[in-house]
């Protein structure tokens, strides 16, 4: 059982910090997401709690100690490169992992890649790719995982049957630290950590992001004036189906712009919609 | 069919990446190619562009054609506004011409401010912006984006998608594609692609209530058929059967293109 703690963490490349004062926790048992938009620092905080970056300031603890004098069999990573041997075959891939840390082989069978073991992993679909990636990470079941951006470019079903295995892997009792531009995937997560430019602007449970946050739902016609109007008067807009949702102005400011040619409601925030008032 | 392409085959040695395509192209309006990595999207982008070898079918598109790749075509030691001037000369725009063209993409991006920053010191967010005003710049009459809010903050993709909306009401046929589902119903009409296949295909709405069987929502996982979604599971019953304990839901275009993934795999 093993935790990560990340500390006041800061890191600076020349004048720019990457990440600023960053602190939060992710228990046994726990999935937590890093949500952000690319350049939010969800990467460079990864590499900080691997040990493959040293923080300018803070401290990275995985189960009390610094990742860097850490037993490596307790790390399971998954890059964003998935950091497979291209030239490798699957599983050559998988048994060069195993040997590395010493441990048996795990079925290529049970995780579907049977039919692809003599493939040159060069050769392989990027889902399938990305399964053998999963799986050479666990190899080792390690009690901390660090997944950075797995569902990125996955289709919806593909994305769904990865939420499951890393939810197994959690029940299983490890810490799990998953990073998402994906919004939507926040409902996945125990708990959520919302990064803007190197910051954290929120954490905690997705109705604690969202509290009592209320937009403004706009259907209808509504002209690329009018949303410029919004914006003049300090709104900010947003996507929803085939409408649109206004955040940081009340109803009756919004519904005096679009003047009765569009239809106005106010309506709970969803998670995005509460994530952008956070960071404006 | 104005534009597009009509059963379409394209590959790459034994791996189909594009596999019997249809896709029509309008003036004045958005289609969106859905799909995750490899599903076929900057294919299909290049195949339209001509940039491919085409196997089968057809492939029509007009004289004047722009297309923003994936990585935006931004240059990175560029400002801004070089950026513009550089694809201008390209095109031998009239420099009278050129330059208002230039100030109204300007202001309409909100690039205004930034108009001496090189292209490597914008966000991702401004890149993009950037691209897609280097791409209409000499108006063409067919625009073709190549995923421009992949990894964008929510903001940005709004700010994004309305410059699109203008730029298809200049009587542009625009086709965008893009790995969120929640951007189809952006466009008039949505392409769901799978390795290569058509998963879907039409107008949101049609392609919701084209989906075959029916759809349920439970507590818990009911075998292969079912996937976990937000805080509860779907259940897909391929005949049209009840599923016990289950309430039926009307699907989302997610839920669409998860289904025929689904019926796919039984294939």
């Amino acid at each position: 059982m093993t935790s990560i703690a990340a500390r006041n963490l800061t890191k600076r490349f020349g004048d720019v910090a990457a990440v600023s004062e960053l602190s939060f926790e992710v228990r046994p048992g726990e999935v937590v997401g890093l949500l952000g938009a690319n350049g939010a620092g969800k990467t460079t905080t990864m590499r900080m709690l691997l040990g493959l970056l040293e923080p300018t300031t803070g401290e990275v603890l995985i189960g009390g100690q610094s990742p860097r004098r850490i037993d490596r069999h307790v790390m399971g990573y998954v890059p964003q490169g998935l950091g497979l041997y291209r030239d490798l075959t699957v599983a050559e891939n998988l048994s060069f992992a195993a040997a590395a840390f010493g441990v048996p082989v795990p079925s290529l069978a049970e995780a579907n890649l049977g039919e692809v073991a003599d493939h040159e992993v060069g050769d392989l679909s990027l889902g399938l790719r990305r399964r053998l990636s999963f799986l050479v990470a666990r190899c080792h079941q390690p009690s901390v995982l660090i997944l950075d951006e797995p569902t990125s470019g996955v289709g919806p079903l593909g994305r769904a049957r990865l939420w499951e295995t890393i939810h197994e892997t959690a029940d299983d009792g490890a810490s799990v630290l998953v990073s998402t531009h994906y919004m939507e995937e926040a409902e996945e997560c125990h708990r959520v950590v919302l990064m803007a430019a190197g910051r954290a602007v929120a954490s905690g449970s997705v109705s604690d992001v969202i509290g009592g946050a209320r937009s403004v739902a706009v259907s209808g016609e509504v002209s690329g004036s009018a949303l410029a109007c919004i914006s003049e008067a300090g709104g900010t807009v947003l996507m929803a189906g085939d409408g649109w949702r206004v955040v940081g102005l009340d109803v009756g400011a919004v519904g005096e712009i679009v003047d009765g040619r569009a239809r106005v409601e106010e309506v709970p925030a969803s998670f995005e919609e509460a994530f952008v008032a956070l960071s404006r | 069919m104005t534009w597009g392409v009509e059963g379409v085959s394209v590959s790459y040695g034994s791996t189909h990446a594009l596999d019997d395509v249809t896709l029509d192209l309008e003036p004045g309006r958005i289609a969106v190619v859905v799909g995750g990595d490899g599903a076929g999207k900057t294919t299909l982008c290049r195949t339209i562009v001509g940039l491919e070898d085409v196997g089968a079918g057809e492939v029509r598109r007009p004289e004047r054609t722009c297309f923003q790749p994936e990585t935006s075509g931004v240059w990175g030691d560029l400002s801004v506004l070089e950026n513009l001037q550089f694809v201008a000369g390209g095109y031998r725009l009239r420099i009278d011409h050129s330059r208002s063209r230039i100030e109204e993409l300007l202001e309409v991006t909100e690039l205004n401010d930034a108009r001496d920053r090189l292209g490597r010191q914008l966000s991702g967010g401004m890149r993009q912006k950037l691209g897609v005003a280097m791409a209409v710049l000499s108006e063409p009459d067919l625009l073709i984006l190549d995923e421009p809010t992949t990894g964008l903050d929510p903001v940005s993709r709004v700010e994004l998608w309305s410059f699109i909306n203008r730029s298809a009401r200049e009587d542009r046929a625009v086709l965008v594609s893009t790995t969120y589902v929640d951007e189809a119903a952006r466009g008039d009409s949505v392409l769901a692609l799978d390795e290569g296949k058509v998963l879907a295909s039409g107008s949101v709405a049609d392609t919701v209530a084209a989906m075959s069987g029916r759809l349920f929502e439970t507590g818990e996982r009911r075998g292969e058929l079912s996937w976990h979604r937000g805080e509860s599971w779907r259940v897909w019953s391929p005949d049209g059967s009840d599923v016990p304990g289950a309430r039926e839901i009307s699907p989302d275009l997610a839920d669409v293109v998860t289904v025929a993934a689904l019926a796919g795999e039984d294939r």
